[in-house]
């Protein structure tokens, strides 16, 4: 049994993911879109901490509304006038995205409500099994059974192949 | 005898043909021609060698008299089954012995001859070349131990035969001429090869020896099989004579010779009058022991060979090309021959004209190459002194070309049977031999020998005679030494020739044997012979208008002369209108839209299907994501419902 | 009333459809991104539900989850490094106008 409080704030979280992600996808003008990204990622980071996943949450917080959508602001102050407002769009697009979009609605929609496991509550976390920021970093930098110290290399390779290949794509020739 | 001559024989002109062929072209003209003269003057010194010592040497006479046949060589050169191997050797007996001397005597002169006609020809050295392959290749012929090896050695005389008619390949009549030679002696081939396997199925064995010295066992191996009413043996030997028909240019198979004579004169005179064109009759004779045991075969060769030279010799009469008149009269003398070997099997129930014919035909042969390769040669030195080939241009030449005009004149006496040329006693003979198989026969080819001289000095008194034609240009004069020399020489073997006790050195059964002239028959064909030649004499002496009266006479008949009989209209009519009209186009048509079709019909489908699901490449990603995700949907929607 | 895994699901369901239909039919590249990490982050969002809900005390979802943003955000910022370099070079990001590299 929930408390109110964690029932009502489910509540406000979810409507705002749905309206928020809607939004972002319909709004014509684009520097909106990317506010409204924004807050559906802040939103998600909510959710995180809802499920006890509070480094999760910080990082979803930092990493995506701290830089991604930075990034992003920047690239459409670049690229085009602010208060700009795209064309409307054709009704055949919007046509074929409503359709595959909720053909797959209907199809995810309908697996899980078939699937009776996905009705249970959230089970309680004893004090062992809580994910603090202990077991997080002994486990991104071990090597042993469940721990991921190799991915966690390979991701950083990634980053630094990531940053020289920004820097080269993107440098004025 | 040590087989490096006979080795020697056959290497030199092939060692020629390989030096000219690739070496040619860095060579100069002279010495290309003297080289290949040189050469085939060394091969006519062996080949006399060899055949003298056949013919003089008491070691090739056995205890009973007759001649020895010998193989000198003889290797295995294919070898298919225990039992039956194909051999590459050299024959030696009467017959082949005599076309050594022959091939080698006229092929020489031709040599030589050549060096003057062909002066300056572009293609000089690939000309001698081609004569030592031809050379080479009618050599390896005679000399063949097998009936494969002739075949072999057929083919590569039929080849230089196409590659010496298109001699003057930028010119179009002589590369269809090439052509249609090739392809007309190519059906008879088929004959020829049919017949060989036939014949070699029944009795294991291409050898000639085993099959001749012994042909009632070549008989007894059919064991009597018979196909389509006739005996196999009977089937097999008229199939081989069908080569020999090819080759020869016997009716129906004819229409290929006359339009070799695209080809430069002297190669006419070398192969299509002395050489190739008889290997037919050649063939016929090598097995003769055989075709004596089969009557039919023997009676197809006597009626074919009496039509054709009865047809050969009546347009012969109004051809106005002299080199057609001489191919027509080569295709009239070889069906003498070949009426000769035929009607000699059965000697009529005389003994002592047993095989009378065999030896006439081959006389014939050996005097008809003489003769008809001095009318050749006489005719290439008119040409290259008029360059034309139209007696029309011609016309009292006598007085400007005086050797060309006496060395002529000997040629068509001897082949109009006026004793003592050569040609008088050959045709005796033959005359002879017809009228013991049958007096109508006889009859018959006494009119053929009468119209052979009628057309004979029709040509010489148009030629020589006749009104003068007038040349702006230049006067006519007589050819250069190289040319004349061989014209005299073949004279005077003309006029000898005769003389030859022939019956001495070539009968059917290797027997020495005297001829008697059969005076009767011997004065009614020289009678005959004059008043076709005073006949001629009357018409076309001095220029009178006796041949267009007969001419208008005569419509039809000259129409039909003059149109050689529509042979080749026929053939036309034939190939293009029956075999390509009603056989070929159906086939094209087949080939064209339904086998083509289906393979068109998967490629225009492919293509097609390609042009329609182009659009879906349209460089949109948003659209590829459209329709990777329906297609991801669908599969999940189905495994979905599958799960349920 | 207890919060079940499907509650948490469905809003997660509904920015991947949102996403979707967003990158089907813009035609700004920025905006085609913003779609892509709509889409991302509800594939995110799920790892962790059903870590949280089917394995408690596991942290298979989570970290993959982490390394998904960390991948995401190298992602986005060449994506963007490339939108940038194209504007350059044709001053337009529209994709209908960018179908050059078909052939």
């Amino acid at each position: 049994m929930e408390s109110v409080g964690s029932i009502i704030l489910y509540v406000v979280v979810a409507a705002a993911i749905i309206i928020f992600s809607v939004l972002a996808v319909t709004t014509r003008k684009i520097l909106r879109a990317a506010t409204y990204l924004l807050f559906t990622l802040f939103s998600t980071a909510v959710v995180y901490f809802m499920l006890d996943y509070q480094f999760l949450g910080a990082v979803q917080i930092a990493v995506y509304a701290g830089g991604i959508v930075v990034l992003f602001v920047f690239a459409i102050l670049l690229t085009s006038h602010p208060g700009h407002s795209s064309e409307r769009l054709a009704s055949s697009r919007v046509a074929l995205g409503l359709i595959a979009s909720l053909a797959m609605l209907a199809v995810a929609a309908y697996s899980l409500f078939t699937r009776c496991t996905l009705f249970n509550a959230a089970p309680e976390l004893t004090p062992e099994q809580a994910v603090d920021m202990n077991k997080i970093g002994t486990a991104i930098l071990g090597t042993g059974d469940g721990q991921y110290l190799l991915p966690f290399e390979a991701i950083s390779v990634l980053l630094l192949a990531c940053i020289i290949g920004g820097i080269v794509v993107a440098r004025k020739r | 005898m040590s087989p490096i001559i006979p080795l020697l024989i056959l290497a030199i002109p092939l060692t020629m043909f390989l030096f000219l062929g690739i070496a040619g072209c860095k060579l100069s003209h002279k010495t290309a021609g003297v080289l290949g003269t040189l050469g085939m003057g060394t091969t006519l010194v062996l080949a006399y060698l060899t055949a003298f010592t056949y013919f003089f040497d008491p070691q090739f006479i056995n205890e009973a008299g007759e001649r020895i046949q010998q193989v000198l060589f003889d290797q295995t050169w294919l070898h298919l089954y225990d039992n039956l191997s194909i051999n590459l050797g050299f024959l030696i007996d009467p017959i082949s012995a005599m076309m050594l001397v022959v091939i080698t005597t006229i092929s020489f002169m031709v040599h030589l001859y050549s060096l003057g006609y062909m002066h300056g020809e572009k293609g000089f050295q690939r000309y001698y070349a081609f004569l030592s392959l031809f050379s080479f290749s009618m050599l390896g012929l005679v000399v063949a131990t097998n009936i494969f090896q002739m075949y072999i050695f057929w083919e590569l005389v039929g080849a230089s035969s196409y590659l010496l008619i298109g001699f003057f390949y930028t010119k179009p009549s002589a590369v269809s001429a090439s052509k249609k030679a090739f392809i007309v002696t190519r059906f008879a081939d088929l004959g020829f090869l049919m017949g060989i396997l036939v014949l070699s199925y029944y009795t294991g064995t291409f050898d000639f020896i085993r099959m001749t010295s012994d042909p009632t066992w070549v008989l007894a191996s059919t064991g009597g099989a018979t196909f389509m009413g006739c005996s196999v043996l009977t089937w097999a030997l008229v199939l081989i004579f069908t080569g020999g028909m090819g080759k020869s240019a016997m009716m129906p198979l004819h229409i290929w010779l006359p339009d070799a004579m695209e080809g430069p004169t002297p190669v006419s005179a070398l192969i299509h009058a002395a050489t190739m064109v008889v290997a037919g009759v050649f063939l016929v004779a090598r097995m003769f022991p055989v075709y004596m045991m089969e009557e039919a075969a023997t009676t197809i060769v006597v009626v074919i060979g009496a039509l054709t030279a009865f047809y050969a010799a009546i347009v012969a009469c109004t051809q106005i090309d002299i080199k057609r008149v001489l191919a027509f009269s080569t295709i009239s003398q070889i069906a003498f021959m070949m009426v000769s070997l035929g009607v000699a099997s059965a000697g009529g129930g005389q003994v002592e004209h047993h095989g009378l014919g065999y030896m006439a035909s081959m006389f014939h042969l050996f005097t008809h190459a003489m003769f008809k390769a001095l009318l050749f040669l006489g005719a290439g030195a008119l040409i290259h002194a008029v360059h034309s080939n139209d007696y029309t241009a011609m016309g009292g030449l006598r007085k400007y070309m005086p050797i060309t005009h006496w060395t002529f004149l000997i040629g068509c006496l001897a082949i109009a049977g006026i004793p003592p040329f050569s040609g008088f006693f050959s045709k005796d003979e033959i005359l002879s031999a017809c009228y013991a198989w049958s007096p109508f026969v006889g009859v018959w080819m006494t009119m053929v020998a009468a119209l052979t001289a009628f057309y004979m000095f029709r040509l010489y008194f148009l030629v020589f005679h006749w009104e003068e034609h007038k040349c702006e240009h230049h006067t006519p004069h007589d050819a250069p030494i190289t040319m004349s020399l061989p014209l005299i020489f073949l004279a005077a073997v003309s006029i000898v020739a005769g003389f030859i006790p022939f019956g001495h050195f070539v009968t059917w059964n290797r027997e020495a044997y005297d001829i008697h002239l059969d005076w009767t028959i011997a004065g009614s064909s020289i009678l005959i012979a004059v008043l076709a030649i005073a006949f001629a004499w009357k018409m076309y002496y001095r220029k009178n208008d006796l041949p267009a009266k007969f001419r208008k006479a005569l419509p039809n008949l000259w129409d039909w002369c003059l149109h050689r009989f529509y042979w080749d209209e026929l053939y036309i009519f034939i190939t293009h209108k029956i075999i390509f009209g009603l056989v070929c186009r159906p086939l094209a048509w087949f080939d064209r839209h339904i086998i083509d079709g289906t393979m068109d019909a998967f490629a225009s489908i492919t293509n097609r299907a390609s042009d329609a699901i182009k659009p879906l490449q349209s460089g949109q990603v948003q659209m590829y994501v459209w329709v990777y995700v329906i297609g991801t949907l669908l599969l999940g929607a189905i495994t979905v419902i599958c799960l349920i | 009333m207890e919060l079940k895994a499907i509650f948490y699901l469905i809003p997660s369901l509904i920015m991947f459809c949102c996403g979707l239909y967003g990158f089907i039919t813009r035609k700004n590249m920025i905006a085609m991104l913003i779609s892509l990490e709509l889409m991302l982050n509800a594939v995110d969002m799920n790892f962790v539900i059903f870590n949280r809900f089917l394995f408690p005390g596991q942290m298979e979802g989570m970290m993959f989850t982490l390394f998904a943003i960390a991948i995401a955000a190298a992602e986005t910022a060449l994506a963007i490094a490339i939108i940038i370099n194209v504007f350059r070079w044709v001053k337009n990001i529209d994709v209908r106008e960018l179908n050059k590299m078909k052939f």
